[in-house]
């Protein structure tokens, strides 16, 4: 069969997601010409009722904007609302919600690795397809997962669109009883997270390399979650000073990022200074590996990642997996550490009164980097609201990915638009997007035209 | 579309062959509802072995075409294409259960439905003739039959087990329709509004989250909408937001302040609520 021609391939939905996009790719002779993801979630225009609202609703509205991810939502919100009033929350509410913080990492994440991600490297269509062979792993990963709820749940009240957080704080902050029961159901947690490690170790990964710069918040002293400050390392980080490392304040965040609007979404796409970025696993791995406690590097190295602690990085996105499950046992020894440290607050919030003025607030979603920006009149009446969720950021890195891989498998004689097409649903699957941040229904389209 | 309700007290066909099939979809939503069945980490499993999973695009890339025994809907209907969408899902479905407070009254995104949607539009998007919407966000029921309400922002996770264990054995689901007042009492919680002159919503919401909010020390914020409302899923009592308002102006909430707690997740059943009672 010759790989010239003119061909359109209509492929089914992209399943195993977080929301619903679509995917289309032109093929001109042996040449992929373009790479979309498509991203049409119906819009619902957060950033447009949020104006009016009062400077205390955003956690709780912005929670609605994903299912997946509404601690970083709330937490990014909380951030943004408490810079522009100029009130900090102190360091017993800051480690109570790195705490709650690591439940929807442990959970999310978890969700990601053997319920989306896991079946592409193990050949089937689901985790549930799964378990008919391989029952024990996905039973590990169901209990994993649900420990990461559990912390959800105790300190939230509930696992999606926690009700405990509250602009200062918490409205109630738990007793150190409260805790200890979480403590011993995170212990076992960490022989399920290292066995998760060890089990996606096994698995087979293509080469692959992704070229954009990695960009995450640094925060010395810690593998920055609840806040920190944005840090670019540079593709090409041997001809940087610094070894490639360039941070700037938070505040100039949208002079950096630029968000552009295609006529094929309803996202946002995103650029840093110009050039492709990608937030996430691989970007805090690289930025924030040497803050990694022990066990979770040490996991790492006995994965084949290299040493963090010395600067490994990985750029291969078929091995996020790997990356993601190390996140998750650093994620789970944190939360032990907290519990194990836990004084609760005085107050369990910090009273936030209204100032007039604009704040900006960041933390790092279980996918990536997510950007707050509100400003406020003197009652605290929201009068401009700003999101970048990190799905948007990913976009343009995504797409190179997909035009890379399929660039790849074409050369290598890929005739089969059904098998380029699982490539392709493999490709963005990596990035663990969270089209519901953004999109609705994802087809995958493969057009082919042919010189005449 | 008005909505004749139907009762699902039909089991799955038992001529059918195998398991009865099961079906996710998802309209305009944040995909927390969907998630919450995947959230029951310990009946997971079992689950899928007593249904037969035909469409859950979250969970497996196996789908099969309907008709499907028990569909569940997340979302709600804002764009033309979703609300023919949301027909051809019904036709292909013998019992369609909504869930959350996006498909069952249109969720946060039907804070439009007060406002000038293009205006929206500009405000968000740098070009919005890419963007096809409608003016309003409305709840499945708005379109098509629907056998079953599930409420919640999000919905409950043993409320759904709940709905999808009875729809599976031809019952009606067990899952009450008083206000939160009802679960604050059961749980053994201190009146937040008595004790501390809170202002809470519980009086008039629905209940089912089990008073998460007021055994956190607040208020609740009416994420499961009004308390038994008429509709497909029944509806018996009656709520008086009107004579609520009084209390949260004593307990300190301006007229402003009063309006935004009832526009937040279940904005238009609330609004509906304070235009049939006043």
């Amino acid at each position: 069969m010759t790989h010239r021609g003119s061909r359109v391939l209509h492929v089914g939905s992209l399943s195993r997601v977080e929301g619903e996009g679509a995917l289309h790719l032109s093929v001109h002779d042996d040449t992929v010409t373009e790479a979309r993801l498509q991203i049409y979630e119906p819009p619902r225009f957060f950033e447009a009722f949020l104006r009016g609202r009062a400077h205390t609703e955003p956690p709780d509205i912005t929670a609605r904007v994903c299912g997946i991810c509404p601690v970083a939502y709330q937490l990014s919100a909380c951030a943004a609302v408490e810079d522009a009033c100029r009130v900090t929350a102190g360091p017993a509410i800051a480690a109570l919600r790195r705490l709650l913080y690591c439940g929807e990492w442990i959970e999310s994440q978890t969700l990601h690795i053997y319920l989306l991600h896991a079946p592409d490297f193990l050949g089937c269509d689901g985790a549930l397809e799964l378990a008919r062979t391989a029952r024990a792993d996905v039973e590990r990963g169901l209990r994993l997962k649900k420990a990461g709820n559990e912390i959800l749940e105790l300190l939230g009240g509930r696992a999606i669109h926690p009700v405990n957080v509250r602009l200062g704080g918490f409205h109630r902050a738990p007793t150190p009883a409260e805790l200890r029961p979480l403590h011993a159901q995170l212990t076992r947690a960490l022989d399920d997270a290292q066995e998760t490690v060890a089990w996606v170790s096994g698995f087979g990964f293509p080469d692959a390399e992704t070229d954009a710069d990695l960009f995450a918040l640094a925060a010395p002293g810690t593998y920055a979650i609840e806040s920190g400050t944005p840090t670019v390392l540079h593709a090409d980080a041997k001809h940087h000073p610094d070894g490639g490392l360039d941070s700037f304040p938070l505040h100039t965040f949208l002079d950096r990022v630029h968000e552009e609007h295609l006529p094929h979404s309803t996202a946002l796409y995103s650029t840093l200074d110009g050039r492709r970025h990608l937030t996430g696993s691989l970007a805090r791995f690289a930025i924030s590996g040497r803050w990694l406690t022990r066990t979770a590097r040490d996991a790492a190295v006995a994965a084949g990642l290299g040493d963090p602690w010395e600067g490994a990085a990985c750029r291969n996105p078929y091995r996020s997996i790997l990356v993601r499950a190390v996140e998750v046992v650093y994620a789970v020894t944190e939360a032990l550490r907290l519990i194990e440290t836990y004084e609760p607050p005085a107050r369990p919030y910090v009273e936030v009164p209204p100032v007039a003025g604009t704040g900006h607030g960041a933390t790092e979603a279980p996918r990536g980097l997510l950007y707050h920006r509100y400003a406020l009149d003197a009652d605290g009446t929201v009068t401009d609201a700003r999101m970048v969720p990190p799905t948007a950021q990913n976009q343009g890195a995504i797409e190179d990915d997909l035009r890379r891989i399929a660039q790849a498998a074409l050369d290598a004689g890929e005739t089969d638009d059904a098998a380029l097409a699982a490539l392709c649903e493999r490709a963005i699957r990596n990035h663990d997007p969270c089209i519901s941040c953004s999109t609705h229904f994802l087809d995958l389209t493969v057009e082919r035209t042919r010189t005449l | 579309m008005t909505t004749s309700p139907t009762t699902p007290t039909t089991p799955a066909d038992p001529a059918a062959p195998g398991r009865p099939t099961l079906a996710v979809f998802k309209l305009a939503s944040c995909d927390g509802c969907q998630l919450t069945l995947l959230d029951c980490e310990d009946e997971l499993l079992a689950l899928s072995g007593e249904v037969e999973i035909a469409h859950f695009l979250e969970a497996t890339s196996a789908v099969r075409p309907g008709p499907y025994d028990l569909t569940l809907v997340e979302g709600s209907v804002t764009t033309p294409a979703d609300a023919e969408r949301i027909r051809q899902i019904r036709a292909a479905s013998r019992h369609l259960v909504t869930i959350g407070a996006c498909a069952t009254a249109g969720g946060i995104q039907a804070l439009r439905n007060f406002a000038d949607v293009e205006e929206f539009t500009r405000a968000v998007y740098a070009r919005p003739d890419y963007i096809d919407t409608l003016a309003t966000s409305t709840p499945v029921s708005a379109h098509v039959d629907v056998d079953f309400e599930l409420r919640g922002c999000p919905v409950d996770r043993r409320q759904l087990l709940e709905v999808v264990t009875a729809f599976l054995a031809g019952r009606k689901p067990d899952i009450s329709d008083h206000s939160v007042c009802f679960e604050c009492k059961r749980r053994g919680t201190v009146c937040v509004t008595v004790a501390h002159g809170t202002p809470c919503l519980g009086p008039v919401t629905h209940a089912g989250c089990g008073a998460l909010c007021p055994a956190y020390g607040r208020g609740c914020y009416g994420c499961f909408g009004p308390a038994g409302r008429p509709g497909p899923s029944g509806g018996s009592l009656s709520v008086n937001l009107p004579a609520l308002i009084p209390v949260l102006h004593r307990d300190g909430m301006d007229d402003r302040d009063v309006e935004r707690l009832l526009r937040t997740f279940n904005s238009a059943a609330f609004h509906a609520e304070s235009e049939e009672d006043s």
